[in-house]
């Protein structure tokens, strides 16, 4: 192993700027003569959009413009997309209302774009915002996707009942088959609450035209830079692609909110070419909790058809996915391509049937937040397993197993598309059962009792689809686009080289984990490796960082591209050591002749290949590679948590006193990044199941739009955790047996909380379970005992 | 417009600001000094968090002229002589960040907090410190790595 090469716990490159407040994010970046855009945003759900009298407010000091939807209609500018044709199970293609930069006639959800300011200073363009008057009229509004498809709130003209899409996977006749003839069938009902992402950076724009090149430039809060690049010319139609560059720099997280394409920043960017001034735009957190795509947001109903042995014969499901009021980017395939083909698990149920209605509501745009779709299949199917295990009376641990796919399964195909390429569910049970001293916990529950404490076990056997995503079958399932990466290394005089990715890390720590999987592959020094990315004009194409894919796909792209390095080496070290090619051996930076101490050192190969004055003929001088890498499947990490607790009958407090985390991710390139990846999923898991909701009233106004009310993980919320990866299975597809670990946590630690929740109070309440909702259980419980005695 | 002036990582500073001018906006687009950063409007996620003669104070909820006369530390202002602080190190060395926005704040606080406990003579542990960063939200880290950095950048201060 190269030092600081693969498997090496490196301190991250990327720190140094971090801690010392050096770096640079959005809102750091100023371009000369800047102006500033403050929106005025619908206060209410749903409403017409009469005139809109801005000349209150074009009469205010330092305002340069105002603009409004009718604008953006004027000047013929297209909208924002959903990039995933999802077809009903009629094989219509799903219902997409237009969703203009600035809403035009009708608003559609609090905070809805209506219109623009743009002034010298933000001060000024946010007082003038104030002052504009829109005549707004109210409109009934719906914002429970439960009730949206007979509510009769027509939300976009022309798509009855609010209906996006009604959608199907699996075998139905099968799946009823098997329930007909099931010894015992266990159904559950399921809310997966609705999240609000809260990356800790708002979202933030520069839109910066240049009259006399005819170009733009956006710098945004972007997670895939190149995906905006497209939408923004393609289809919003502001700039041709090639005179836009959009450069993502800094990012403060994004777990997922930062994938999408938003109004706003494709406003700040028309507002600059129509007022030739750079236009700056940074949200509020207010801003953020009312526009920012939320995640999650299902209704379901499961039910698992078993054996009298409790095995699993078949899974029928049938959910209710909330898009809110206009289709995100990629909000459609979350709630089918995302979600339905995980209702697999771990596990070798052999029909399965899942249906899915997407609708309307009156809410902000639902897409892809850590995990999107596979942390609501984890939490309907585990939460679906553990009382299946209660119901058979058979040990949590013991069910799983009995339904785990075994190890010799693989490659496994499911009823629901996917075929894993490896797995062994029961490595990571039985060391989850360990680090957790399962045998241990009857004991600690009795102390538990001893002190009025009522303590439970949970247990989660997660699978996930990462690594997205092969561009063949995306496409044949509605994809837009083609999830390829791609990766250029290149060598300069002295040896030092960069690499540009098109992923885009905003915490991930890809200036260091690719710096050492080069390090790796070509010998160079770790500290000797530069790793570029979020600027479109340096690395000219790929497609972002989401769905666990930066190493798994990046990173293969990666490779392939050192790997040609390595090929042209060999050519030139051939001729230097006056040796056939095939004879050339590479290893930890060291081009030699086979059987031979003849050697020449890639420093001395690239030096010759950029002074090429005893050269090989015809071949081309410089040593720079590009690949692309599309991967042949998703991978396939899992994993076994365990989390223990203890409730407070009297408060209905819970506290986690032990939280444990087996993951399998494959091969590992930096433990220590991948187990922080881990930590922090846990605590968005967590905080899904004990304190976050996004929260509308019955008009559609968000009560939880502030941290004041939108209860995020704090320090002492959190336990610290026991995080173990297992040497696992190695992703069978990429030469770096990769698998993905950024969404693990988030999507494995839910199911584990709140079934640990219903085993230490015997019932089962929705997430959050927060202190009240808890105590309200416990009692109810007791009335119930009561009256039954 | 009114004039202000206070001392900020030693070196003194005059400007004419208006009055509703917050310290976080007075630092960061009158100074330059990006590295205090601003999360929320609430005064809840603690990003923006500096010291104002020598306590730990949100900057989005003093106004500048508040600050009239002070010491205001910012984390461009925290190392030495081009040394970091022992805090900086530790969270480098655990692992305690991951996107950074946050970060800047979470070391300021952590720094204000571990100078007060050992003026207090309170013995630190994880109880201590994660009661005492409730003030900083970090949606990365899951806080487990910050814990550990609190601790360890503690030993060496």
């Amino acid at each position: 192993m190269a030092t600081n090469g693969i498997g090496s716990a490196v301190k991250r490159k990327e720190d140094l700027r971090f801690i010392t407040g050096s770096g640079r994010y959005t809102d750091d970046i100023n371009v000369a003569k800047q102006a500033y855009a403050c929106f005025v945003r619908s206060p209410h759900a749903h409403a017409t959009i009469g005139t809109i009298d801005k000349s209150a407010a074009e009469a205010m000091p330092g305002v340069i413009g105002v603009f409004t939807g009718e604008d953006v209609a004027a000047d013929g500018l297209g909208g924002l997309i959903c990039g995933w044709m999802v077809k009903s199970k009629d094989g219509s293609p799903m219902k997409a209302g237009p969703h203009p930069i600035l809403a035009h006639g009708k608003a559609r959800y609090v905070g809805d774009h209506v219109a623009v300011v743009v002034a010298e200073t933000y001060e000024q363009a946010r007082d003038a915002a104030e002052a504009i008057v829109v005549d707004y009229t109210p409109l009934p509004a719906i914002a429970d996707v439960a009730r949206s498809h007979d509510s009769g709130v027509p939300i976009h003209d022309d798509i009855a009942n609010n209906l996006v899409y009604d959608w199907e996977i699996g075998d139905k006749a099968a799946t009823d088959s098997a329930f007909a003839n099931a010894a015992h069938v266990t159904k559950v009902e399921i809310v997966n609450n609705r999240l609000v992402p809260n990356a800790m950076e708002p979202r933030a724009a520069i839109g910066h035209y240049e009259f006399g090149t005819d170009s733009f430039t956006l710098y945004t809060t972007s997670q895939n830079p190149h995906v905006a690049r497209l939408v923004i010319s393609a289809f919003v139609g502001i700039a041709p692609e090639h005179k836009l560059t959009v450069i993502a720099p800094d990012v403060g997280g994004g777990f997922g909110s930062k994938i999408f394409i938003y109004a706003e920043e494709c406003v700040a960017l028309w507002a600059s070419r129509k007022l030739r001034r750079p236009v700056k735009w940074t949200a509020d957190r207010t801003e953020a909790f009312l526009s920012d795509a939320h995640g999650r947001d299902h209704v379901s109903v499961a039910e698992m058809a078993m054996d009298q042995d409790g095995h699993f014969l078949a899974l029928r499901v049938n959910t209710k996915a909330n898009m809110g009021a206009y289709l995100s980017t990629f909000a459609s395939c979350i709630p089918t391509y995302l979600y339905a083909t995980l209702l697999a698990g771990q596990y070798k149920t052999p029909a399965i049937y899942c249906d899915v209605q997407a609708y309307y509501t009156n809410t902000a745009p639902v897409d892809a937040y850590r995990g999107a779709g596979r942390p609501e299949a984890t939490y309907l199917l585990e939460t679906l397993v553990e009382e299946c295990a209660r119901e058979m009376k058979l040990d949590p641990a013991e069910i799983r197993r009995r339904n785990f796919i075994p190890k010799d399964a693989f490659p496994y195909q499911t009823p629901v598309a996917l075929q894993y390429d490896t797995g062994d569910y029961e490595i990571c049970m039985e060391k989850a059962l360990e680090l957790a001293d399962y045998a241990g916990f009857p004991a600690r529950r009795q102390q538990s009792e001893a002190k009025g404490k009522l303590r439970g076990v949970g247990f989660s056997a997660y699978i996930e689809a990462c690594g997205i995503a092969p561009s063949a079958v995306i496409g044949s399932l509605g994809a837009g686009v083609g999830l390829w990466e791609s990766a250029k290394v290149r060598f300069s005089h002295t040896g030092k080289v960069q690499v540009l990715t098109g992923t885009h890390s905003h915490g991930q720590g890809h200036e260091t984990t690719f710096a050492q999987v080069v390090a790796e592959k070509l010998g160079v020094a770790y500290e000797d490796v530069d790793v570029i990315h979020g600027d479109t004009s340096k690395t000219t194409v790929g497609m972002g960082t989401y769905g666990s894919r930066s190493l798994a796909v990046g990173g293969e792209a990666l490779v392939k591209a050192c790997d040609k390095i390595v090929a042209k080496g060999k050519k030139i070290a051939a001729h230097l050591l006056e040796a056939a090619e095939a004879d050339i051996v590479f290893k930890d930076g060291s081009f030699s002749v086979a059987g031979t101490d003849k050697a020449k050192s890639i420093g001395e190969i690239v030096f010759a290949a950029l002074v090429p004055h005893n050269y090989p003929a015809g071949l081309e001088p410089g040593m720079e590679e590009t690949a692309y890498y599309d991967p042949a499947n998703f991978t396939y990490p899992s994993g076994v948590y365990i989390c223990e607790l203890e409730v407070d009958p009297d408060s209905g407090v819970t506290e986690i006193q032990r939280f444990t985390a087996v993951d399998d991710f494959g091969n590992v390139v930096n433990p220590m990044i991948v187990e922080g990846q881990v930590h922090g999923g846990l605590a968005q898991g967590i905080g899904q199941a004990l304190l976050e909701n996004a929260v509308y009233d019955e008009s559609g106004q968000l009560l939880s739009a502030s941290y004041m009310d939108y209860a995020m993980p704090r320090a002492d919320d959190l336990p610290s955790f026991v995080v173990h990866t297992t040497a696992g299975t190695a992703c069978t597809h990429n030469s770096l047996g990769v698998k993905g670990c950024g969404e693990a946590g988030a999507i494995g630690s839910p199911p584990a909380v709140m079934n640990a929740i219903a085993d230490a109070i015997g019932t089962r309440v929705s997430m959050p379970a927060t202190p009240e909702k808890v105590w309200r259980a416990i009692q109810q419980s007791k009335n119930l005992a009561r009256a039954a005695e | 417009m009114t004039t202000v002036s206070m001392t900020v990582n030693g070196k003194a500073v005059t400007k004419d600001i208006e009055p509703r001018m917050l310290l976080s906006t007075f630092l960061r687009d009158e100074l330059g000094l990006t590295g205090t950063h601003v999360g929320c409007d609430t005064s809840q996620c603690g990003c923006c968090v500096v010291h104002v003669d020598g306590d730990s104070v949100k900057a989005c909820t003093a106004l500048a002229v508040q600050c009239e006369g002070s010491q205001v530390t910012t984390i461009e202002g925290l190392a030495t002589n081009g040394t970091l602080h022992p805090m900086q190190e530790a969270f480098r060395d655990n692992h305690g960040l991951q996107c950074g926005f946050c970060t800047t704040g979470m070391i300021m606080s952590s720094v204000d907090l571990v100078k007060k406990a050992k003026e207090q003579g309170v013995t630190l542990d994880e109880h201590y410190v994660r009661d005492g960063l409730q003030g900083n939200i970090c949606r990365c880290t899951g806080y487990h790595n910050i814990v550990k950095a609190v601790l360890a950048g503690a030993q060496s201060m």
